[in-house]
């Protein structure tokens, strides 16, 4: 290459940038450029041709200053002038100008094309890759619609020189990257393949980068790269240090091309020839050994550049996922990095980890090096590394670890960053979550969480430990008293107080047996915190006073005389006010069954996503989250080849409630919240029902929810092949719905059923919601409700999908609805069958469950006066019409609760009828297609003995007696 | 209050940093360098706000005097001490240039230190800093002495000791006045003119003078004419004049010119400027510019420019010079003229035209063509307008000394004894004519 002579100096340049440098201030200097500029526009005005050189010198006078930042508006077509030259540096100093200072000029652009097509077609490669140079450095649209078929033409040309190969395929590389649809495929492609094999490493190198690229757009024509790279990466790998000469760096052959072939392997699956593929293993191996090979030098460059080479050979080996033997040795490898002196190398090995804890063969090896990242962890200095150790933590993360490493990041915690504090408190109550075994653990980990980091703790964090809790009826009471015990502590965080305030109002009675949590203790507890929280925790301490006038009837009026204060019943805030207001009135003029009704325990929380993981997510951007299924889940859709998007967000499927649906009921208790709310579109958060003006969430029936196990099943249970095995006992589960109409009807750890029913006269429609609660797809999702030979006369189902046919597969986290309506022709005592099918990772599942459809549901309460009644009770006094029915109390004898019950089983509660004040009755008329049938109740209890007697006369026998079965169970 | 003050020569370099207060950190010096005088974009705004802190400056050639604070100031406070630190700077060692900031600093802190108390402008009066703060070595001062200069700068008049004498008694009084001026192309309308002058005075007298000094202000001259005669209203109003604004030198009595409008003072020794002052009506413009510009196709551009002396024919204007923008691509230039010299300064982007001297009511003419590089670019030149520089030996705005009285009741010398000199100077400010 014709290097710049030294005669060739421009001196005149040479002293305008010395005076330039010289001046005292920004005024003179302007000075002096206004003088050059009026120089040189005289030069080139004057009527005499200039010759090259000063042509050249002016041209590079002009670039200098326009890079000093001055707007330069002539030159350009002496610079193409330039372009034309057949001098090196004349040409050179022309395509500088042009590719600096690019003018739009039309006129202009064309001659510059011209200038560039010319040098492209000449045989002088120092021309040729001037040319080169200055089209990949505009890189303009206009350039790419001009050059880009020429340039794969001179790419693939047989007698192009290396140094122009190698220009050539940078150039396109470039072009590819401004404007990739102007970049032609066709059949060069498969001979820029083969350029994997030259001789010459530098255009191997930058034929690798541009393959690579190429290869990502579209993988299938550059298939046979993947041959043609492994044998090229094993030759490098396998030759010595000394065989590439050039390409040598401190040592390591070729580090940039091993890493860019690396790179490349990387688009592609594993390969399928086994030539091939144990020829990449090897080389891998090889990489992998040369790693414990002792360092050939000292100097830091060398171990940077090996290093490089094996941290992108451990990506593709994490990429393939496909040889356990591999993944192992890479993980031992990055243990090695662990405890490396480098923090760089520390960070990047962390950084691997984290990916190759997803992948199952690698899993075990990784968690073999928790003791070392919990010492990263705890000694790193370096935040972003500590970072990378949390994040390892949690991809490693199982249920036989996960004690441990929740109790290490809830250690750390309290020392830890700020910036980083959040994410780990949502990483703590995820995990927390995900592999709780017991959820007393559970409950006392997040209450653990909200005192460390309670400034940190977000609100879906807390949102969720109440769904849990609400869910899980066996750790309420326990809940009740861990936070009953935390907030006794002098300071504690309002995340707390709102935990608190939310799960005593709740389950408060659960421990108001014990003397040192006593009703009047926990209210005092809870409103010595009152005046230190914020507003919405305020509105929220308020409901949950007015919870407690409904569970401790007892400190009624210390709630009331609090809710009459000045401070609420005129406080500034609006809503405060409002509460407090109406509050106050509710508890001075409802009745206590009201009161029960409406301020009845919250309903189950429909199962989905936790809310926490979405916060993650958005927090890191899909697909950061390591999480396991998810991350191997995409793996397995790349290597398959397939394009297909496979959604990781999960809450792609939203359902809205019908809206109607109270309004269809009829039955008149207003202001009714649905409580099986199917998954709130997006943000899938848990809604704050305190924030809705409504005093309390009332559900159709008063049934406490602990009065009943909850149907949780384990998974070996339902995990058969044999359809209708197990169907999911049943009565148990129907009775739950004898006297409501909303609630989850099933559940387990890989779905959710969630119903929401409502019935008028013989006519009955029921939403069923199936969440899915794991975060891989259900395939092949089909239900189907089986009526017994005999029911079938009775009862006509007709099952309506909502989302046609149901899609047959129900993403992770996705929730679909079906409705089911259904017509009552006659009495009928059996409930249908649901039966579910799916696909869940492979195996087959198959679950039924019996619809809770009873015949009460088809109940029309009548209200009569006691004359009425009694009249009525005496026509049916035939033996076969009454049944009669005495049994021992399950529950506490409530009176509100029993009232509210026999409300909900759908007969009117008839007051002041029987002469026994204690005594409930109740009417109503049972409506089927064909007949109508009355029905009248009766429910004497006895305190002392804790027995009832049930008494019920229909018109029919078999009436009477399937209501009878029904009722007497909710005692 | 001013926080602290800092002088930077052209590099940005600090030569002098005094900080009068705690809230203005080490770091303001380099703000200011950083944002104000290393700034990308030429910064025009003489106040700068940087992190809440103000920074206003002002310029002496190469040299930037930038005063600090982080309170809500008076900015007109704030300049009128720079201006005047830049007086007494001038007054003790000459031109303000870094060579001689550099060689005089020890004086400068100790001038600082005077003049301004915690961020408070304090006597900043020259001659009566002259008196304590010398540049000779220190002599042993009288008991006193000392105790003259402490009842000076603490009591009233602290503008002037007592005990001055001299053998002649000397007045010089100088009105400075330089006019600004915006012309439409035609040269038909003033689109705006306004003069800003000055009275400055030199006063050599013995002892504690009073002195009155008269103008043509037209409300002193109107109230004057209701008294007398209509006649000597009549012709004294044709000579008056109409001020806008002014303001005076402390030793002015202000409620004196504030109920009877007469400028009654006790002057300072030596130099001072007494008024300052601005007018807008009827302004005598000493030059008319008409310019003419023709373009003649892309490459060249012809320009005519005639001006035209406005006084009497017997004064004499001086240091005339007109500057002739030219477009930005010029690429070169051919002159003529009748009087004077004619250049292209292609380092200024403008042709400059100079007369040494020009009477009154005399016109002189310049032609120049003008050959232009074609370039891309489409932007049009902007044309700026034509500038002009002079000096008249008169008042542009019309202002007219009518008496200097000068009484000392306590010496036996009278208003006759004292030699007084006018001078009238009117220059130009902005002059600029559109083309």
């Amino acid at each position: 290459m014709p290097a710049v002579s030294k005669g060739d100096g421009m001196r005149g340049l040479a002293v305008f940038i010395s005076d330039i440098r010289n001046c005292k201030s920004k005024e003179a200097e302007i000075k002096r450029i206004n003088k050059e500029l009026a120089n040189i526009r005289s030069k080139f005005k004057g009527d005499k041709a200039l010759d090259g050189y000063s042509k050249k010198k002016y041209v590079c006078k002009l670039l200098f200053i326009f890079l000093l930042g001055h707007d330069i508006d002539f030159g350009h077509m002496e610079a193409v002038n330039l372009l034309s030259s057949n001098r090196y540096t004349e040409k050179q100093i022309g395509y500088l100008f042009i590719s600096v200072l690019v003018n739009s000029n039309s006129e202009l652009i064309r001659l510059i094309n011209n200038g560039i097509k010319n040098d492209l077609a000449s045989r002088n490669p120092t021309f040729m890759n001037l040319a080169l140079h200055c089209i990949a450095n505009v890189g303009s649209r206009e350039m790419a619609e001009a050059f880009t078929a020429d340039i794969p033409k001179i790419l693939v040309a047989g007698d192009t020189m290396d140094s122009v190969k190698q220009s050539a395929a940078l150039c396109l590389l470039r072009l590819n990257r401004t404007s990739p649809d102007l970049v032609p495929m066709g059949e060069w492609t498969s001979r820029v393949v083969h350029l994997l094999n030259d001789q010459h490493l530098g255009v191997v190198t930058a034929a690798t980068s541009l393959i690579t690229t190429l290869a990502q757009k579209n993988p299938e024509e550059f298939k046979m790269s993947v041959s043609l790279a492994v044998s090229r990466l094993s030759r490098i790998v396998t030759s010595a240090s000394t065989d590439l000469q050039d390409y040598t760096y401190y040592f390591v052959p070729a580090p940039w091309l091993s890493v860019k072939l690396l790179r490349l392997l990387q688009c592609y699956p594993p390969p399928e020839e086994g030539a091939v593929r144990g020829r990449l293993t090897e080389c891998l191996e090889t990489i992998l050994n040369k790693a414990q090979e002792p360092p050939k030098s000292k100097k830091v460059q060398h171990s940077n550049a090996k290093n490089a080479v094996l941290f992108e050979a451990i990506s593709l080996i994490i990429h393939h996922d496909s040889e356990p033997n591999l993944l192992v040795r890479a993980c031992n490898q990055l243990g090695q990095f662990l405890q490396h002196r480098e923090t760089n190398l520390r960070y990047l090995a962390l950084e691997s980890m984290c990916t190759l804890a997803s992948s199952e063969f690698s899993h075990e090896a990784v968690k073999t090096h928790i003791e070392t990242v919990i010492n990263a962890l705890k000694t790193e200095r370096d935040v972003s590394v500590r970072q990378r150790a949390v994040d390892l933590l949690y991809a490693m993360c199982d249920r036989s670890n996960a004690q441990q490493i929740v109790a290490e990041m809830l250690n750390y915690l309290e020392t830890a960053d700020y910036s980083i504090r959040e994410e780990i408190v949502l990483k703590v109550a995820i995990l927390a979550e995900k592999y709780a075994v017991d959820y007393t653990w559970y409950v006392d980990t997040i209450l653990n969480l909200i005192r460390i980091a309670g400034d940190y703790v977000s609100e879906e964090v807390w949102y969720r430990v109440i769904q849990i809790v609400i869910n899980r009826d066996d750790v309420q009471g326990y809940s009740a008293k861990t936070v009953f015990e935390a907030l006794q502590a002098p300071a504690c965080h309002e995340n707390l107080v709102k935990v608190g305030g939310y799960i005593l109002g709740e389950f408060g009675n659960l421990i108001a047996g014990d003397p040192r949590s006593s009703p009047l203790i926990q209210f005092n507890l809870l409103h010595s915190k009152f005046h230190l929280c914020s507003v919405p925790t305020r509105a929220l301490l308020l409901s949950t006073y007015i919870k407690f006038v409904n569970l401790f009837p007892e400190i009624k009026a210390t709630i009331q005389d609090v809710l009459r204060s000045d401070s609420q019943l005129r406080n500034a805030d609006v809503e405060l006010q409002q509460r407090a207001v109406e509050y106050l009135r509710l508890s001075c003029i409802a009745s206590t069954d009201i009161l029960a009704t409406v301020l009845e325990e919250m309903p189950p929380f429909p199962e989905r996503e936790s809310s926490i993981l979405t916060k993650l997510k958005k927090k890191k951007g899909p697909g950061k989250v390591p999480d396991m299924e998810e991350t191997k889940k995409e793996r397995n859709s790349d290597m398959n080849g397939s394009t297909e998007p496979v959604s990781v967000n999960s809450s792609a499927v939203t359902m809205s409630t019908p809206s109607t649906s109270t309004d269809l009921l009829g039955l008149g208790l207003a202001p009714v919240l649905n409580s099986v709310a199917p998954a709130s579109a997006g943000g899938s958060l848990l809604v704050d029902v305190f924030s809705d003006n409504s005093p309390a969430v009332a559900s159709l029936a008063p049934t406490a929810e602990e009065n009943f196990s909850s149907p949780r099943i384990g998974s070996a249970d339902v995990v058969s092949d044999d359809p209708a095995a197990a169907v999911h006992d049943a009565d148990e589960l129907v009775n739950k719905f004898v006297c409501k109409n909303n609630g989850v009807l099933f559940e387990n750890q890989l779905m959710q059923i969630g119903l929401k029913s409502e019935f008028r006269q013989n006519l009955g429609r029921m939403y069923i919601f199936y969440g899915n609660k794991t975060s891989t797809q259900f395939l092949s999702f089909s239900t189907a409700v089986i009526c017994q030979d005999a029911l079938k006369t009775h009862i006509l189902l007709h099952l309506f999908c909502i989302t046609k046919q149901v899609d047959p597969a129900v993403d992770g986290g996705a929730q679909v609805q079906q409705i089911l309506n259904i017509e009552c022709v006659s009495d009928f005592m059996e409930a249908p069958i649901l039966n579910i099918q799916f696909r869940y990772g492979g195996a087959l599942q198959n679950m039924s469950v019996k619809l809770p459809v009873t015949l009460n549901k088809f109940f029309q309460p009548t209200e009569m006066t006691s004359q009425d009644f009694f009249q009525r009770w005496k026509q049916l006094s035939i033996p076969q019409q009454e049944v009669q029915k005495i049994f021992k109390a399950k529950h506490p004898m409530d009176t509100e609760v029993t009232k509210a019950k026999i409300i909900g089983f759908g007969v009117a509660l008839l007051d002041m009828v029987d002469p026994n004040p204690s005594n409930f009755t109740g009417a109503g008329v049972i409506h089927t297609k064909n007949i109508q049938v009355g029905c009248l109740l009766r429910l004497e209890p006895n305190t002392q003995a804790q027995m009832y007697r049930l008494t019920l006369r229909t018109s029919r026998e078999t009436v009477s007696q399937r209501l009878c079965e029904l009722l007497s169970e909710q005692f | 209050m001013i926080g602290g003050l800092f002088i930077y020569n052209h590099k940005g370099e600090v030569l002098i940093s005094r900080v009068y207060r705690d809230d203005i950190g080490r770091n303001a010096v380099d703000a200011f360098r950083v944002n104000v005088i290393h700034a990308r974009q030429q910064v025009r705004s003489p106040v700068t706000n940087i992190a809440r802190t103000s920074f206003f400056h002002v310029k002496r050639s190469n040299i930037w005097l930038a005063a600090v604070t982080k309170q809500n100031v008076n900015a007109a406070m704030v300049f009128e001490f720079l201006y005047k630190m830049c007086d007494v700077m001038t007054a003790y060692f000459g031109k303000i240039s870094e060579e001689n900031i550099k060689n005089n600093f020890v004086l400068i802190y100790e001038l600082l230190d005077e003049i301004l108390d915690f961020g408070y402008p304090q006597n900043s009066e020259t001659g009566a800093l002259k008196t304590f703060i010398t540049q000779q070595g220190i002599k042993s001062q009288t008991k006193e002495e000392q105790s003259q200069i402490t009842s000076q700068v603490t009591g009233q008049i602290g503008w002037r000791r007592e005990g001055i004498k001299y053998r002649r008694n000397e007045l010089f009084l100088d009105v400075l006045e330089s006019v600004n001026l915006l012309m439409s192309p035609q040269g038909s309308q003033v689109l705006s003119a306004h003069v800003s002058g000055r009275v400055v005075m030199k006063s050599y007298l013995s002892g504690m003078p009073e002195c009155k000094f008269g103008m043509n202000d037209k409300i002193v001259i109107d109230k004057q004419g209701k008294g007398t005669a209509d006649e000597t209203s009549k012709s004294s109003g044709k000579q008056s004049i109409a001020i806008d604004d002014c303001t005076f030198h402390q030793c002015v009595r202000l409620s004196k010119f504030d109920s009877e409008r007469s400028i009654s003072f006790i002057p300072p020794d030596g130099e001072y400027e007494l008024m300052r002052y601005r007018t807008t009506k009827d302004i005598i413009l000493p030059f008319r510019v008409i310019p003419l510009v023709r373009e003649v196709g892309r490459t060249k551009l012809e320009v005519k420019v005639v001006i035209k002396s406005n006084f009497k024919p017997s004064l004499l204007a001086q240091k005339i010079e007109v500057r002739i923008p030219t477009p930005l691509n010029t690429s070169g230039v051919q002159v003529i003229c009748m009087k004077g010299k004619a250049k292209y300064k292609a380092s200024e982007n403008a042709i400059v035209w100079k007369i040494k001297r020009m009477a009154g009511m005399k016109e002189s003419q310049i032609s120049a063509e003008i050959e232009l590089l074609p370039t891309n670019d489409k932007k049009k030149w902007a044309r700026p307008p034509i500038s002009m520089n002079f000096e008249v030996p008169f008042a542009p705005s019309g202002l007219k000394v009518r008496y200097l009285k000068v009484f000392e009741p306590k010496l036996n010398y009278s208003d006759h004894d004292v030699i007084k000199w006018v001078r009238y100077i009117g220059r130009s400010g902005i002059y600029e004519t559109r083309c």
